[in-house]
């Protein structure tokens, strides 16, 4: 146990040098496309990215990024999972391939693709066909409990994102508990408890994406990822 | 005006048998040919049993003169436009499929081969057909156009008289653009459990098409009520249409054919993506 | 059917079939798809139509392939057939939007020099019927059972839509689909039967309103399908 806490087993170099694909993934309301937003528009200027969004319902989360213009239109598309948000990016991954694809045939050379997940329940996992990285953002409205039940995305996730921690006092969630469990379910990987709404450009979040994207560059296979405390 | 054969050949018999009404073998052929001066001349009009064809000076009459296809007819129909010529194609009246009066309750079939030449146009329009109740049709048209050539193409099917269940009626439309096909389209009143349901033609009682083929048409797809307005992989609008009666189907082909022309910006609210 | 066609047919093949349709959607938007009864009577047009539509194509482009003599079948050839019989735009999308996501585990599984052609062929993705029966040769079947793979994932893809969409139960709906099953083998005969015919006589019959939904389904403000 813990013997790969600091090392992701698998390559996040692919042989081709296309981007890296980062997955972001997580409950319906947790903050997944506020994240999203937050990521583009504090790497825009630093990495060439582009966004796909796995939408239950509608096109709302890519519709959602254009109005607040974090990325240009053509840098965002839409993908629609026939009500199954989990099996688009786990089991048949097509559609989101095809996404990224064409997003990368567009703009030639990116740094960087985000695949955001349609809200799902805490055992979607994005498939290693899709993602390199990943991302899983719970909230602390969801209840303290959360980390401790763990569920394939909290506890393998390269990154577990415990998002409104400023609400933390009023749903009555302790956030100690929540660090204490999600260090024992994930055998140590990180976990950046983040506020969207007091820090819009979350910094935590930000700077493990910029290590992940460095060691790529650097051609190191694992990333060292620390954890940040709450 | 018409050529010497317009009088060649009177109605045969399908198969040349006795007794009882065995039904029409008939090949009718219309030619239109651009003169010097541009102006389209007839250059061949024959008409044959069932099939009488009378030149307007608007377009050339397809006449019924039976009363439609009855089951046991096999009639053909050659249509020819010349390069740079202009010919449109009308009927009398609606016409109606009609069950055979043989033993075997032959089927009756109308085939149509158009070809149309670079710069010619041809607009073949006549009125419904309808689907009588116990009819066995067969429609067929295979239409050629050469590079350049424009058309305008139209069919109607009523299911049946009034209250009446429709017989069996098939249908199909070749079209070919410079040789390469640009539409295929069949139609079949078989079975109503195939055709009546939510997938084809539901309740409908009429169903249409307009094809068109030529510059300056729509490339985005509209849609309105029981209307489908298609901008086909070629240069080609596939304008469909259903209706509860056949009023109600030409007025949403014409509507359909409205929403044919260029796409424009201001209209894209009406558009689909 | 050897077990590498079964896996052809398998609805879990990641593919991308799980995110279409095809149409059913749209027609429970306009209400005409309410209940297990109404889903049979659209699956039975459906097949009728589209279904025979793609169970020929998929005939054609295996018989192609198994008959070739000296390089690859003309695909961009039999592509066009298919456009012609397509005339809705959001439908040619669709199917080839899942001819592309046919063809990427088709080479995975089964790789073919002729599957690489088809995708060089049609950079947008060749049509989804085109790549089912080529991967089907490829993997070692006929027309006949390309044509079956065809014909029933005509009926299956609509019908798991359906059971998604309307809450229906899974087992209602598959009773459904085994009173069809006569009706998937009579379509897949069919259309193996037309499969080394000239490729412009093979089988086209329309659905007026299975293309209507098509269009209207791009429309519409709330789609879980992307067809």
């Amino acid at each position: 146990m813990g013997a790969h806490h600091d090392h992701d087993p698998h390559r996040a170099a692919p042989a081709d040098g296309r981007a890296l694909r980062l997955g972001i993934g997580g409950p319906v309301g947790s903050g997944k496309t506020a994240l999203t937003a937050a990521l583009c528009r504090v790497l825009r200027d630093e990495l060439e990215l582009a966004v796909v969004t796995n939408d239950i319902y509608t096109t709302e989360d890519a519709d959602f990024l254009r109005r607040e213009a974090v990325l240009p239109d053509d840098r965002i598309a839409a993908v629609r999972t026939g009500a199954c948000p989990h099996t688009a990016i786990r089991d048949d991954i097509s559609a989101n391939l095809d996404a990224v694809e064409a997003l990368e045939a567009r703009h030639g050379r990116l740094d960087l693709v985000i695949v955001e997940s349609g809200g799902d329940n805490l055992t979607a996992l994005f498939s290693r066909g899709l993602a390199d990285r990943q991302v899983f953002v719970l909230d602390v409205a969801g209840g303290d409990d959360v980390p401790r039940k763990g569920g394939l995305g909290v506890a393998a996730a390269n990154l577990l994102v415990v998002n409104k921690t400023d609400l933390a006092p009023l749903v009555g969630s302790d956030l100690d508990v929540m660090a204490r469990d999600a260090a024992r379910v994930r055998d140590g990987r990180p976990v950046a408890f983040t506020s969207l709404r007091e820090r819009p450009d979350a910094p935590e979040v930000a700077s493990w994406l910029r290590e992940v994207m460095r060691a790529r560059r650097h051609g190191h296979e694992g990333v060292h990822e620390t954890a940040t405390a709450p | 005006m018409t050529s010497g054969d317009a009088a060649a050949s009177g109605p045969r018999r399908a198969d040349g048998s006795e007794g009882g009404r065995r039904g029409y073998r008939a090949r009718a052929a219309v030619t239109a040919e651009a003169g010097p001066a541009g102006v389209t001349r007839i250059t061949r009009l024959r008409s044959d049993g069932p099939l009488a064809l009378r030149e307007t000076a608007e377009a050339v009459y397809l006449v019924g003169a039976a009363a439609g296809p009855l089951g046991g007819d096999v009639l053909e129909l050659d249509v020819e436009v010349g390069a740079g010529a202009r010919l449109a194609v009308r009927s009398a009246a609606t016409s109606l499929a009609l069950p055979g009066g043989g033993p075997d309750g032959d089927g009756s079939r109308l085939a149509v081969r158009a070809a149309v030449g670079p710069g010619g146009r041809l607009d073949f329009a006549p009125e419904p057909v309808v689907a009588a109740a116990g009819c066995r049709h067969r429609a067929t048209a295979a239409v050629a156009l050469a590079d350049g050539a424009a058309l305008r193409w139209r069919e109607e099917l009523v299911l049946g008289r009034h209250g009446e269940r429709p017989g069996r009626h098939a249908s199909r439309l070749d079209v070919t653009y410079g040789g390469v096909p640009l539409l295929r389209h069949e139609l079949a009143l078989d079975e109503r459990g195939v055709y009546g349901g939510p997938a084809v033609l539901g309740t409908a009682r009429a169903v249409g098409s307009l094809l068109l083929v030529g510059p300056g048409l729509a490339r985005e797809a509209r849609t309105g009520d029981g209307l489908s307005v298609l901008p086909l992989a070629g240069p080609g609008v596939l304008v469909t249409a259903v209706a509860d009666d056949s009023a109600e189907l030409r007025r949403r082909l014409v509507r359909g054919e409205m929403m044919t022309g260029p796409d424009k910006a201001h209209e894209s609210t009406a558009a689909v993506r | 059917m050897n077990a590498s066609l079964l896996l052809l047919a398998d609805s879990r093949l990641p593919a991308g079939g799980h995110a279409h349709s095809g149409g059913l959607e749209p027609a429970v938007a306009a209400g005409a798809v309410t209940d297990v009864d109404e889903l049979a009577d659209f699956l039975r047009g459906r097949l009728a139509t589209a279904g025979l539509v793609a169970a020929a194509l998929a005939a054609a482009a295996c018989a192609a392939l198994a008959d070739r003599t000296e390089g690859g079948p003309g695909w961009a050839g039999l592509d066009r057939e298919a456009d012609a019989r397509t005339p809705s735009p959001a439908q040619r999308r669709a199917s080839r939007a899942q001819g592309r996501s046919l063809l990427r585990v088709a080479r995975a599984a089964w790789p073919h020099s002729s599957l690489d052609a088809l995708g060089s062929a049609a950079p947008d993705g060749p049509h989804h019927p085109l790549v089912l029966g080529a991967a089907a040769a490829s993997a070692g079947g006929g027309p006949a059972d390309a044509a079956a793979i065809a014909a029933y994932g005509a009926v299956t893809g609509p019908a798991s839509a359906a059971v998604r969409l309307l809450g229906l139960d899974p087992l209602a709906v598959n009773r459904a689909l085994a009173a069809l099953a006569p009706r998937v083998d009579a379509v897949a005969a069919e259309a193996a039967g037309c499969a080394r015919g000239p490729w412009s006589g093979l089988p086209a019959p329309s659905a007026p309103l299975l293309d209507l939904h098509a269009e209207n389904h791009l429309r519409s403000d709330l789609r879980l399908f992307e067809s």
